[in-house]
């Protein structure tokens, strides 16, 4: 018999709805300062892909699979004590997050290239931050860049977490501008809705990101300025590609003295979810291409044994083989849609998250920039100051006072750069924290549902065999 | 050859397993083996007169030897039970030569059993030779994993169409009398003498004529009897029919080992113990087996399929030389020379035409028997392992997302996610 269920662990409906988004008003800053560093450390520890725990979870010894495999309570008590404490914490769960949800308008037509894809966002929240409670626009995909472009120039460099945007595809775009009406273009737009759509949901569950005026901007008013640099061959385009490859100079340049060991174990962590991620979503990319493959081979067999089933003289194996054929058919449709699933939960997330990951690591960046701001500046100061001595010694009064205002201009500045160190280290732990938390949040409804799109496709092969199987035991 | 013994894992008996290369590789006791695929046709071996299995094979480098044993109440053989070692060469020496014996061109001889094709297996040991300072150790033992399943999957099916081939002829009344095929079950010594006698004897004369006359002869004869007409165009179009449909099932049977390979690959990254997944992989296995079953069944009545068409050739060739000694023997009678001989002759051919016409709609008859009784079997086995299976799957699936939903283990069910992929 199957073992379903085998636990009643404390709050089982602990479903991920409510574990949702947390809201944003007042109350925030409670959540932001003082870090319970329970909460954080609570999710290190879920989150990382080499946790020695797990093998030892895992090495049951040579018992069936279907043994319960109840995992120690120790595990299942305390966080999920944590976890209502996060709600309370989280003040308001009275006032819900913003949602809101994409859908493809048309191809808007122009000559040419200059045709685009508009898109609908239509948003839906209970916030007093924003006029109504439910309202739409149009964008375009360079509105998505844009305004991408400007969160990042504001926020990157004093370390939030600033989710990417989807990338350019000038191919894909070509090809529905061209106007072939065909599946790969379909598929190319539903790809790019979807990938848009949890772009604008990640920018909109960070408290900080939400309440931008560019955000704001975007989700409200029917117009919107042109972002025309972000287009990749003008200007500013050109300008980025320079400052990145200037970027990865600079930092195999720095060398940081890392005092904070957090900082340090956290890069690295993120480092080795870099390599996995990568390597899980090359896999699943190729499963989604196998079972394409495999749904193809099914519907080519399902054909043969059709014209088999025809010219096969004795009746009841005839009708038999023509059933055969026809569940093959059937479960080939069922692994298109599987694979369908496979791609839009599976692969979609993982990539989303390796370039995550990367933004990630970009605002760790941005952190050793600015020691080394503060680093330069204090060296700058000390210079000025052994000039300064030398000025008093060598008795030059109007030189001395012009050096005063420069030291005291530069102990300002390295205060400042102090203060700007310290801030981007906080506010990076915070950002980390909470981005640990939304991952396993977002790994888990998300595996969740693709459990599900599973177990529905076993289901229907069950149905479909069933229903076969007294056709063949007909054969006499 | 060293022979460890090891634990089999369907039922944990003790069981001596081979190594091959370096790699132990069975995980399951030859009878587990068995027992997990099923014959591909009926129950052959239900005449106690004359049983016979092969309960063992040894592989070596490039050749499989073959234990062949024999259990009969007939007084023609020496003993009551015995075994002997066959090479797959041996097989093939003794269909050639019922092929060659003139008495038994009126009936269907079983198609000789393919060549043990462990080609499969030998790439991916190169591969796993080749890349093994590169891969993560992880990575290699997954890589060593898959070739041990892929080989015994090989191995299990040469074994099981070595002994259908063996079982057909022992069911068959005519055949199971033959001299060479009680030599091949009791000939203590070597085979590979009497093997190369034969080659110089016939030198594969007789086949190499049925190849070449084939089409030509079996649609350019003119049919008498509307029972081999029927046939004729029947076995014709099924033969095309059949060769597509196995062509598309091996397809299918590969993209399903892709799609297995691509979670190896994923749970290898995601650093999943050993123990659980070779018991996930024996779910697996089994669970592609029964595809198998599926392509197993069609490529079998292929070749059965082709036997059949060569009696039809035979049977084609008996009435065109009968035709034509009809023509010879009006010839000599306008000559007036010869006559006696070419009556004779015409007479013998009638009387092979006369007998070869009888067997063979003897044979074709229950050839169609046996086929639907097999296909029937075969697809009700299918269908139930497709449920049981499907059964088990939704199952484990059920239990993993209530397992999910009740606790934070959220690395532990992502990897036990893509292991029950492994499943479908």
């Amino acid at each position: 018999m199957f073992v379903l269920l085998c636990f009643q662990s404390g709050p089982a409906s602990l479903t991920t709805e409510d574990l949702s988004t947390n809201a944003n008003g007042p109350k925030q800053a409670s959540l932001f300062d003082d870090d319970p560093d329970d909460l954080f450390a609570e999710a290190t520890e879920e989150v990382s892909l080499d946790s020695p725990d797990r093998d030892v979870l895992l090495s049951d010894g040579p018992s069936p699979a279907i043994t319960p495999m109840t995992p120690p309570t120790s595990v299942i008590t305390p966080r999920i004590g944590h976890a209502h404490d996060d709600m309370f914490t989280h003040s308001s769960f009275d006032e819900f997050c913003c949602v809101l949800w994409l859908n493809v308008v048309f191809l808007v037509p122009g000559d040419g290239m200059n045709a685009y894809m508009a898109y609908k966002v239509t948003t839906k929240t209970s916030m007093s931050l924003f006029k109504l409670r439910e309202f739409s626009v149009r964008r375009r995909f360079s509105d998505f860049l844009g305004l991408h472009s400007k969160l990042a120039s504001k926020y990157l460099h004093i370390g939030y977490i600033v989710p990417p945007a989807p990338e350019k595809s000038i191919v894909g775009m070509t090809k529905v501008k061209v106007g072939k009406e065909d599946q790969s273009s379909n598929e190319f737009v539903e790809k790019r809705r979807s990938a848009l759509e949890r772009y604008l949901m990640r920018t909109v569950k960070h408290p900080i990101l939400l309440k931008d005026p560019d955000v704001l901007q975007f989700l409200e008013s029917s117009e919107l300025p042109r972002a025309v640099s972000t287009q990749a061959l003008s200007s500013a385009g050109l300008l980025r590609m320079v400052n990145k490859a200037a970027d990865a100079v600079n930092k195999m340049t720095i060398k940081m003295n890392e005092s904070d060991a957090w900082f340090e174990e956290k890069q690295q962590h993120f480092e080795n979810l870099d390599v996995q991620l990568r390597k899980l979503h090359a896999s699943v990319e190729s499963l989604v291409l196998h079972r394409k493959e495999l749904s193809m081979n099914m519907a080519s067999f399902a054909k043969s044994a059709a014209m088999l089933g025809n010219s096969e003289d004795h009746t009841a194996l005839s009708r038999a083989l023509s059933q055969l054929a026809e569940v093959e058919e059937k479960i080939d449709q069922l692994q298109q849609d599987q694979a369908n699933a496979d791609f839009y939960f599976l692969s979609e997330l993982l990539g989303d998250y390796v370039r995550l990951i990367t933004a990630v690591k970009g605002v760790f960046d941005q952190r050793m920039k600015t020691w080394q701001k503060w680093q330069d500046s204090q060296m700058m100061l000390q210079k000025k100051r052994e000039a300064e001595a030398k000025l008093q010694f060598n008795n030059k009064p109007d030189k001395l006072q012009q050096a005063k205002d420069e030291i005291k201009e530069l102990e300002m500045k390295v205060q400042q750069g102090e203060r700007d160190f310290e801030q981007i280290s906080k506010t990076i732990r915070k950002e980390v924290g909470r981005f640990e938390k939304e991952r396993v949040k977002d790994f888990k409804s998300t595996v969740i549902q693709y459990l599900e799109t599973l177990l529905q496709t076993q289901q229907q092969m069950i149905k479909y065999w069933e229903a076969f199987l007294p056709e063949a035991k007909a054969i006499s | 050859m060293v022979v460890i013994p090891a634990f089999c894992l369907n039922c944990c008996s003790r069981q001596l397993i081979q190594q091959f290369l370096g790699t132990v590789l069975l995980l399951y006791c030859f009878r587990c083996v068995r027992s997990i695929i099923r014959s591909v046709s009926v129950d052959l071996n239900n005449d106690a007169s004359l049983l016979i299995d092969i309960p063992d094979a040894l592989c070596e480098r490039d050749k499989v030897k073959f234990t062949v044993h024999t259990k009969t109440t007939l007084s023609s053989f020496q003993k009551p039970e015995f075994s002997v070692p066959r090479q797959h060469e041996d097989f093939i020496w003794l269909h050639d030569t019922l092929v060659e014996t003139e008495d038994y061109a009126g009936l269907i001889i079983p198609p000789a059993p393919p060549k043990p094709d462990f080609e499969g297996p030998r790439e991916k040991m190169h591969k796993l030779g080749e890349g093994e300072a590169t891969m993560t150790k992880e990575e290699y033992t997954k890589m060593k994993q898959e070739l041990e399943a892929e080989y015994l999957a090989v191995f299990k099916k040469t074994v099981q169409v070595h002994e259908i081939f063996l079982q057909r002829l022992s069911s068959h009344p005519i055949l199971n009398k033959d001299r060479n095929f009680q030599i091949f079950l009791e000939y203590d010594q070597d085979l590979s003498v009497r093997r190369k006698n034969a080659k110089e004897m016939f030198g594969g004369f007789f086949k190499n004529m049925v190849k070449s006359a084939d089409e030509v002869l079996i649609s350019g004869v003119k049919e008498v009897d509307d029972f081999f007409e029927q046939e004729k165009t029947f076995l014709l179009d099924y033969y095309s029919k059949i060769k597509d449909s196995t062509a598309k099932a091996e397809k299918m049977t590969r993209s399903h080992k892709n799609i297995a390979d691509d979670y190896i690959r994923i749970s290898a990254t995601l650093n999943i113990t050993m123990s659980f997944v070779s018991l996930q992989k024996v779910e697996g296995r089994v669970a592609s087996d029964q595809e198998l079953k599926l392509t197993e069944l069609l490529r079998y009545y292929m070749r059965d399929i082709q036997a059949a068409k060569d009696l039809l050739y035979r049977r084609a060739r008996a009435l065109a030389d009968y035709e034509n000694s009809n023509k010879a023997l009006d010839k000599a009678r306008l000559k007036s020379k010869d006559i006696p001989q070419a009556e004779e002759h015409q007479q013998q051919c009638l009387q092979k035409f006369d007998k070869l016409s009888e067997s063979g709609k003897k044979e074709l008859t229950s050839f169609k028997g046996r086929r639907v009784v097999a296909f029937r079997k075969n697809l009700i086995e299918m269908a139930e392992l497709e449920i049981k299976h499907a059964k088990v799957r939704s199952s484990i699936q059920l239990y993993y997302i209530c397992f999910i939903m009740c606790t934070n283990e959220l690395q532990y069910a992502w990897g036990i996610c893509k292991i029950l992929c492994e499943q479908i």
